[in-house]
Parts: C-alpha cells; sequence; structure tokens
C-alpha cells in the first residue's frame, strides 16, 4: 500500500536517524555511553553546586536546578537533532542533494531524523532523574506528580524544539562555515536565558525580556510544577501565573515560534536553491 | 510542450555570484548561456565537455536543485523551477567520482532506505535491489557496511541506487570517474540494458571520455564554457570533418620544413606537427586525397623520409577541436591555469 510522502519521509528519517546514532558501536558500550554520558553531565553540576552552596542539598534552590538541567538536555537534543542533519547529509554523507531530489518533504525529513536524538535525550533524562531521586534526594514524589501536566508539557516542548530545530537547520543550508555551531550557540544561550539553572530574577533587569519570550523558559518551568509543584513555585519568577495560564503563554510562543520556523526554513530552502549551496561540501 | 519530449530546456542560462575578499568586489561565473535543447523520450543523451564545461550545472538545474537565472527547463513535463514536486517522482540522479551513502548501513540497507523514499512496496524493492546487485556484481556484498566497500564498488552501489527507482529520466553526471577500465565497461554496459529493457526510459549522461559519448549516445552535445556549441547524432557531428581527409604521418627529422609552408601547399587544410623520438608526426587535414600526393612532393624535396602513413577516421575529439579551437585536455589546462 502506498503510504502518505509526510508519513514516509518522517519514519524513513527516523529510521535512519536511529541507525546513525546507535551503530557506531556494539549495543554494549552504546548501553554505557548512554548511562555515563548524562550522569558526568550531571555530576558536573552537583559538584559545582556542593562547593557553592557548602554541601546543601535540601533548599528548593537544588531540585530547581537539578530538573531544569535535566530537562535541558532535550533542548540540545532535540534542536542539534534536527538542524545537525543538514551538515551530516551534506558534508558527510553526500546524501543531501539525494534526498531533495528525492518525492519526500524535506522538513518532515529533517524533522524525523530528530527522533532519535529526542529517544536517546529521554533516555538521558530519564537516567538524570532517576540517579538524583536514589543518590541526591531529589523531591520526587510519585503520587503528588501532576503526570497530565507533564505529558501535556513534555509533547508540546517536544515539538516547539523541533521546530526551533527546523529554524535553525534552514539557517544552517544557506551557511558555509562552521554550521555546526548555530545549534550549540542556540541551546547555550537558551540555557541562560530560559531559567534552566537559575531563576530569571537572578539575570540583569533589563535581560529578562529575552527569557520571558523564549518558550523554553515556560516548558522547563511547568515541568517543574509538574514533577515538584511547590518547589518550583518557592521562586518569583513566573509565580503569579497558574499552570493553565502558562501553559497558554507556552502554547502561544509554540505556535508563533513554529510560525516562524516553517517560514524561515522555507525563505532558506528557496535561497540556497538560488544560490546552489544544497549539495555544496566545504569540507572545513 | 510535445509529450514525446523527457527534457527541453529554452535559453537557459546560470551565473553564480561568487565571493571574493572584503576588497574585491563579487564576482560573476557564468556557468550556462543560453542554453536551448530537447531530448526526446526513450533517448540516450550526452553533454559533451571539458571539465568546468557547465555539464553538472545543467544537471542541478533539471533536477530540480539549483534555480536557473534566466531561461526555463521542463523535465517530464514539469517545469524544474516552478514544479519540483512533479518532477522529482519521474527523475534520479547518479554522480561520479563521489563516494556518498550512509556508511554504517548495508549496502542493501542503503539501497532499501531510498526505495522507500519513493514509495516503493518493501517486497518489491527487495527483489529489485537483489537483481541489480546481480546485475552489477555486487550480490555477494549486499550486506556489506557501505563504509567496507572500495571507492569503484561505493560508486557502482550509487549507480544501483539511481536505476533502482525505475525513473522516467536518468541522469548520470560523469558516471565513470574514478572508475577502473572493468568496471567502467560494466557500468557501460549495464546503462544500454537498462534503456534496452523499456524504451520510454530517458538518460541524460555527462561525461568528458570522448569514447564514452561515441559509444553509448544517441545525440550529443558539445558544450563548452557554458554554450552548447553542436548537438547531433556522435555520426553526424563527425561527417561534419568527413569533407576533410586527415592523415598521420611518421617521418624523418624535419630538414627546415615547418607547419606553416606545409599549410602554404593549395590543398592542406591545417597541419599539427609533434615531435617524436627520432623524427616527427605530422596530422594533416587535406582537402581530398589525392592532395596527398604534394605533400609527399614536399617530402622528398626537403629529403624528409616517410616511416608510416595512416589515414584517420574522425573523433568527436577532432570535432571538438574544430568546434573550440583546442584539444579538451588543453582547454582543461587552460580554464585550470585561469582559474
Amino acid at each position: 500500500m502506498q503510504t502518505s510522502t509526510s508519513w514516509r519521509s518522517f519514519r524513513m528519517a527516523a529510521w535512519l536517524g536511529w541507525l546513525i546514532e546507535s551503530n557506531w558501536t556494539d549495543p554494549f558500550l552504546f548501553a554505557i555511553y548512554s548511562i555515563v554520558k548524562p550522569l558526568s553531565g550531571a555530576a558536573i553540576l552537583v559538584i559545582m553546586y556542593g562547593i557553592i552552596s557548602g554541601g546543601n542539598f535540601n533548599t528548593p534552590l537544588f531540585p530547581y536546578i537539578y530538573l531544569g538541567n535535566a530537562f535541558y538536555i532535550y533542548v540540545g537534543a532535540v534542536m542539534t537533532g534536527v538542524s545537525w542533519a543538514v551538515v551530516d547529509d551534506r558534508e558527510h554523507y553526500k546524501t543531501l542533494k539525494y534526498m531533495y531530489i528525492a518525492p519526500i518533504y524535506i522538513p518532515v525529513y529533517l524533522l524525523g531524523r530528530g527522533v532519535a536524538r529526542f529517544i536517546t535525550g529521554s533516555i538521558a533524562v530519564f537516567i538524570t532523574i532517576v540517579a538524583g531521586v536514589l543518590f541526591l534526594k531529589v523531591p520526587l514524589h510519585w503520587a503528588e506528580i501532576n503526570w497530565g501536566l507533564f505529558f501535556v508539557t513534555l509533547i508540546l516542548g517536544v515539538v516547539m524544539l523541533a521546530l526551533l530545530g527546523l529554524l535553525l537547520a534552514g539557517i544552517t543550508l544557506t551557511v558555509a562555515r562552521h554550521e555546526g555551531f548555530i545549534g550549540e550557540a542556540t541551546a547555550g544561550a537558551l540555557y541562560i536565558f530560559s531559567g534552566a539553572v537559575f531563576p530569571l530574577d537572578v539575570l540583569p533587569e533589563w535581560i529578562r525580556p529575552i527569557g520571558y519570550f523564549m518558550p523554553t523558559t515556560y516548558w522547563l518551568e511547568l515541568l517543574r510544577r509538574s514533577l515538584v509543584g511547590n518547589v518550583a513555585q518557592a521562586f518569583p519568577t513566573l509565580a503569579n501565573f497558574s499552570n493553565l495560564q502558562i501553559l497558554g503563554i507556552l502554547l502561544g510562543l509554540s505556535i508563533f515560534f513554529g510560525v516562524v520556523s516553517i517560514w524561515v526554513f522555507r525563505y532558506c530552502d528557496s535561497v540556497a536553491r538560488e544560490r546552489g549551496l544544497i549539495d555544496r561540501t566545504t569540507n572545513y | 510542450m510535445s509529450n514525446s519530449l523527457a527534457i527541453e530546456t529554452q535559453g537557459l542560462g546560470r551565473i553564480y555570484k561568487l565571493r571574493g575578499s572584503k576588497k574585491e568586489k563579487r564576482k560573476e561565473l557564468v556557468a550556462l548561456q543560453d542554453v536551448s535543447l530537447t531530448v526526446q523520450r526513450g533517448e540516450l543523451f550526452g553533454l559533451l565537455g571539458p571539465n568546468g564545461a557547465g555539464k553538472t550545472t545543467l544537471i542541478k538545474v533539471l533536477t530540480t536543485l539549483l534555480s536557473p537565472t534566466s531561461g526555463w527547463a521542463r523535465v517530464a513535463g514539469a517545469d524544474v523551477h516552478a514544479e519540483p514536486n512533479l518532477v522529482r517522482p519521474r527523475i534520479n540522479m547518479v554522480s561520479g567520482g563521489e563516494s556518498s551513502g550512509y556508511g554504517l548501513l548495508t549496502v542493501k540497507e542503503n539501497l532499501w532506505m531510498f526505495s522507500q523514499f519513493y514509495g516503493a512496496p518493501s517486497k518489491e524493492a527487495n527483489e529489485r535491489i537483489e537483481a541489480l546487485l546481480e546485475m552489477v556484481g555486487m550480490k555477494d556484498r549486499m550486506h556489506t557496511k557501505s563504509s567496507d566497500l572500495s571507492t569503484g564498488l561505493r560508486q557502482k552501489m550509487n549507480i544501483v541506487r539511481g536505476f533502482l527507482t525505475d525513473p522516467e529520466v536518468l541522469f548520470l553526471d560523469e558516471p565513470t570517474l574514478g572508475l577502473d577500465v572493468g568496471a567502467s565497461r560494466d557500468v557501460r554496459k549495464f546503462i544500454l540494458e537498462w534503456l534496452k529493457a523499456d524504451r520510454e526510459r530517458t538518460l541524460l549522461l555527462t561525461t568528458h571520455y570522448m569514447v564514452e559519448a561515441d559509444e553509448l549516445c544517441d545525440r550529443v552535445a558539445i558544450i563548452n564554457k557554458g554554450r552548447v556549441l553542436a548537438c547531433d547524432t556522435p555520426s553526424a557531428l563527425k561527417q561534419r570533418l568527413q569533407k576533410d581527409v586527415t592523415f598521420e604521418i611518421e617521418t624523418s627529422p624535419l630538414n627546415g620544413l615547418t607547419p606553416q609552408m606545409m599549410e602554404s601547399q593549395p590543398e592542406v587544410k591545417k597541419a599539427a606537427l609533434t615531435d617524436i623520438e627520432g623524427g616527427a608526426r605530422w596530422k594533416l587535414s587535406l582537402v581530398e586525397e589525392s592532395a596527398l600526393a604534394r605533400v609527399f612532393n614536399l617530402f622528398a624535396q626537403k629529403e624528409i623520409k616517410v616511416m608510416n602513413l595512416n589515414k584517420r577516421q574522425p573523433t568527436l575529439e577532432d570535432v571538438f577541436v574544430d568546434l573550440v579551437g583546442r584539444s579538451m585536455a588543453e582547454e582543461e589546462s587552460n580554464e585550470q591555469s585561469a582559474g
């Protein structure tokens, strides 16, 4: 049976992305890597926090930082998972031109390529949180978790991040040099302005609007609230907003950024075709 | 446009804007100029020209990868710029001389994946992959990771990828570039068999190998510096020079005889000279065969001995030289030094 163009673009891209992500070593090493990488990332933060706080892990700040950092794994994984496929296919595998002439939807194909990073990112987030609960007393109580809010927020956020990845993919298509840094630079900037590891209130007042304009700010806030509600609300940032209000803001900003991302991708795609950039290899 | 046309271009042009250093102004590189071509369905059409002639640029435009800066092109009945989504399901492309493909995937996985992008049923695709790999002598490498293949085998895998989707119009950009003699012969044989199996299939091939164009193509367009200089069947192109008779003559040392002196003879049209060990090799274009007697008289006057004599049939290389004024190799090295 013939499947729709969008579905086959997405399905095959996800299949390809998974093989690329998981096939670079044998399954045992892949499993070890999947566990060690997120734990190492979390350990750096925990050690830094321990030194600064004098070993006081019982303040509300610790779960705020720990969970923000854990879920921030998705930001890098999903966004760069989508945009990096352009660099990977164009420069490394030299297949982007063959994808472009195939009867598929390139934006959907790129979103599909991000699925593998979403899966590996999910494993990393899960391992990090479980380690936090087991070894660092992150106050996560299964009975108190607002599961509905959690899953709605998680799904909405992942879609939003994938669409932001498409925006980066569009820019990547038109940039000749150092394309790999675009995703990393964006993820790094969002880390500061989204309240991932510290509340926005600690930033200078004139910088805070950047954070208020980022959907990731509301996404991380809602994820914390759904998991450890009262702890997250202990900080003034967004404390006056209800869960529903924040969800509404997140939805609105996600739609806004989604529309902008699709428009930017289409524009960049057209520019790339005008300038002959689709099959360019720089060998940088 | 008639339905019998697989490809049609009209006044097609492409100019690249090149970035120089900050102080320099942007340069423009004219890659295609006023290219008007038609390719019939079922035809094997060749684009022949030196490196940098514009062959690959033309293929990029026709495969929807690059927008033209002037003119228009239609492939399989659809405009490549305005209707790329109508063109893509009907075409495929293979570029030679590159090792594209996902190295972590096996040969079969690489090919199966591309077949799925074209919506082929999985079982049918697998059968077709096996049959095509058998035809190119790679069936035993089906489960080998493509990173473990030699350059030649990887190129063969890519050639199979192009044919796998059974496109209406297939673009092969230098498909035998970098392949050894045996593999090139296999590829050429495979191309002809594929076309023979369905008379509706169309293939556009770019090459800078004269023999390949001569052996394979129904028609050839000779392209240089972005312009199509001539377009006809290989035999008709060569026929243009047939009115001249070409001889290759090896002689003893020249004793002061120059090509200019040779060309001053009334029936000698062109004289080219190459030094060889112990003498010289003349390439002479004569108005008619009887003019050879005058040439021999001239040699006798200069006490030059004739060691060897061959009557040459014109080749596509001769056609290129006649059109451009230089051989393809000279044109390439000239372009490189200018670049």
